[in-house]
């Protein structure tokens, strides 16, 4: 794979890996007949995110050749390390011309390459790592309920909550008033904890579909990072979401850039105390990578008492292709570590 | 017991905020009492704040353009509230372009002092957003622990330097030493000193002005029998007067400290309308 960024869109790229490192810890490279797809995924995988680049953002665009099994070849790289190369977003605004990025699976290298001005070029070689196809499972026909508003409204919104805050619960009430809560989990003392609430009307929003009342707490960090690239892109943001457990998925689109992130939500801790539990067990067990015997027991639990199917949010490779370990099987949509 | 109170105006609201942000600097929790003409933010001396205790008041009509309150009973028309500063301090934060900015005492979950601000939209209707910053009712029973402390019976009294000054030069010190002596006589000289194993380090300042002072009895001879070079000193934790100076935002219109040798070091810190009292004891 080989592609050429120019001018502006250099900077564009690297406010999209700046919003990718909120996610996970390494970036998957995946060049695609589309566009170049920068994705990336949390450690619980309760977070996913995905830039996908048309080749018209390119100066040039070269996907490269299927290999044996008629796949493109793809890696995936240390974040860290991506994020470094466009770490200062106002120098590279300023000084770099043209980012060259090749990807030849018979090197070992990942190479990216910036000219900047005055003849300088600065060439940086990562190793990578083969992966497996990164994909999320979701639909955003399916989700019942669409805002869509400019990110500055939403900019402003989130600004009232503290850096820190982990989660945070938006709600849909009667006459189309949109809120924004810092959720409070069952742990903390509600006596000790400051609880801050935004409304803003349905004005505020270019487009509000949402049938019934409905609210879902998602990971705020998550989406504070797709803001901060939205905001610069001046692009609409749209929230499709459905009921509290099923995942909500923020886009941005424009005719040379998609952009998905995908969260799950907290399911409906309103309900009755038995399926709170089970739920509870679920947000636990999907935390671990790897299920303790009994851990799998309170999520087949789960599955049991639940009305509603739990999330899927993930389905890897191998669970596609049939393979039947009970470790692979879809996994539930826990909160982010 | 009821209590609602409004700002509308820009300046009293930038005002209001930066005394919370001072108080929030040198109080994790503290007492707010409310009474019809004014605010105070107490802090009484117990152990776990490290013997310092703090007192703060305000003239409720220099910020509000609207307050009501209704105390406990009639003969005692007073409010006392335990709360985090800090918690108030953040709801003021992203209020400074508000419209108007309410505050009223409510019971949700638990008591709140619920903040609402109404901010600017581009819609028709104002965006607002509500803090509901839990509180706890201190009782009746509890008021006299809050009572206003009196001025200690002192060795010197001097006018502070320019606090950012000293600011930058307890910062520094605070990277050195765990303690600091804070010394100074009646010729207007004060020093800062710490001493460590390696180093010692002493600030001097000259020409800070005593402040007359005008006190009934006899301690005032003592005072005046004084000789003016001898120093009254006392020994404090570098961080509570780092916590004191970093709070300070805008220099005071009044800046004076009063040492009582080995005991206790007071401050009193007066800015337009705000007079706020600090008192930090002496290590052993």
């Amino acid at each position: 794979m080989k592609c050429v960024v120019i001018g502006g869109n250099v900077k564009v790229l690297g406010k999209a890996v700046h919003a990718l490192s909120r996610i996970g810890d390494e970036l998957y490279v995946e060049p695609t007949e589309n566009g170049l797809s920068l994705r990336a995924v949390n450690s619980s995988r309760s977070a996913y995110a995905c830039f996908l680049f048309a080749p018209l953002f390119f100066q040039l665009y070269e996907a490269g050749g299927p290999d044996a099994h008629g796949e493109l070849f793809r890696c995936k790289v240390l974040m860290k390390t991506f994020l470094a190369i466009f770490r200062s977003l106002p120098s590279l605004e300023k000084t770099v011309s043209k980012c060259l990025i090749s990807l030849n699976p018979r090197a070992s290298r990942l190479v990216v390459q910036l000219h900047y001005k005055y003849g300088v070029t600065k060439t940086h070689n990562l190793s990578f790592q083969e992966c497996e196809l990164l994909q999320a499972i979701f639909d955003k026909q399916l989700c019942t309920s669409t805002l869509c508003a400019s990110a500055r409204v939403l900019v402003d919104a989130v600004v009232h909550f503290p850096v820190t805050l982990a989660e945070v619960t938006l709600g849909v009430g009667p006459s189309g008033k949109v809120s924004l809560r810092n959720y409070v989990d069952e742990e903390t003392e509600p006596s000790k904890t400051m609880v801050t609430e935004l409304c803003l009307s349905e004005d505020e929003f270019q487009d509000v579909r949402v049938p019934q009342e409905t609210q879902v707490t998602f990971c705020l960090k998550e989406f504070r990072g797709l803001l901060s690239f939205a905001e610069s892109s001046n692009l609409p943001l749209s929230i499709h979401f459905d009921t509290p457990g099923r995942p909500a998925v923020f886009s941005l689109e424009d005719p040379l850039l998609e952009v998905h992130l995908v969260l799950a939500t907290l399911a409906d801790s309103n309900a009755s105390s038995q399926a709170q539990t089970a739920n509870g067990a679920c947000h636990k067990c999907a935390a671990d990578e790897d299920f303790a015997v009994d851990d799998l027991e309170s999520y087949m639990i789960a599955m049991e008492t639940t009305t509603v199917p739990l999330p899927v949010l993930w389905v890897s490779a191998d669970t596609v292709a049939g393979q039947s370990s009970p470790y692979s099987q879809p996994r539930g949509a826990g909160r982010g570590q | 017991m009821r209590f609602r109170a409004k700002i509308l105006d820009v300046a009293c609201l930038n005002h209001f905020t930066r005394v919370i942000n001072t108080i929030a600097k040198l109080a994790k929790t503290c007492t707010l009492r409310l009474t019809p003409g004014k605010l105070y933010f107490i802090l009484t001396d117990k152990v776990a704040n490290g013997g310092v205790s703090m007192w703060c008041e305000l003239s409720q009509g220099n910020f509000f353009d609207e307050f009501q309150m209704e105390g406990v009973a009639a003969e005692h028309n007073e409010i006392y509230l335990e709360l985090m500063p800090e918690n108030l301090s953040r709801a003021l934060k992203t209020a400074q372009n508000a419209k108007t900015v309410k505050i009223k005492l409510t019971n949700k979950h638990c008591p709140c002092l619920t903040v609402a601000v109404e901010l600017p939209s581009l819609a028709s209707s104002s965006r607002i957003v509500t803090h509901d910053i839990p509180v706890a009712v201190i009782p009746r029973r509890l008021w006299n622990d809050f009572k206003e402390p009196s001025v200690p019976d002192f060795d010197v009294s001097i006018y502070l330097p320019v606090l950012k000054t000293m600011k930058s030069v307890v910062e520094r010190m605070k990277n050195l030493s765990n303690s600091i002596v804070i010394e100074a006589n009646l010729n207007g000289e004060m020093n800062l000193k710490i001493e460590t194993d390696l180093v010692s380090v002493t600030t001097h300042f000259k020409d800070l002005g005593n402040p007359p002072w005008v006190l009934d009895g006899d301690s005032q001879n003592s005072t005046q029998d004084r000789d003016p070079e001898t120093m009254a000193e006392a020994r404090v934790d570098i961080k509570k007067l780092q916590q004191l100076l970093a709070g300070q935002q805008v220099n005071p219109t009044k800046a004076l400290c009063n040492i009582v040798s080995k005991r206790i070091v007071h401050f009193i810190l007066l800015h337009e309308d705000v007079y706020l009292q600090y008192f930090i004891p002496a290590l052993a």
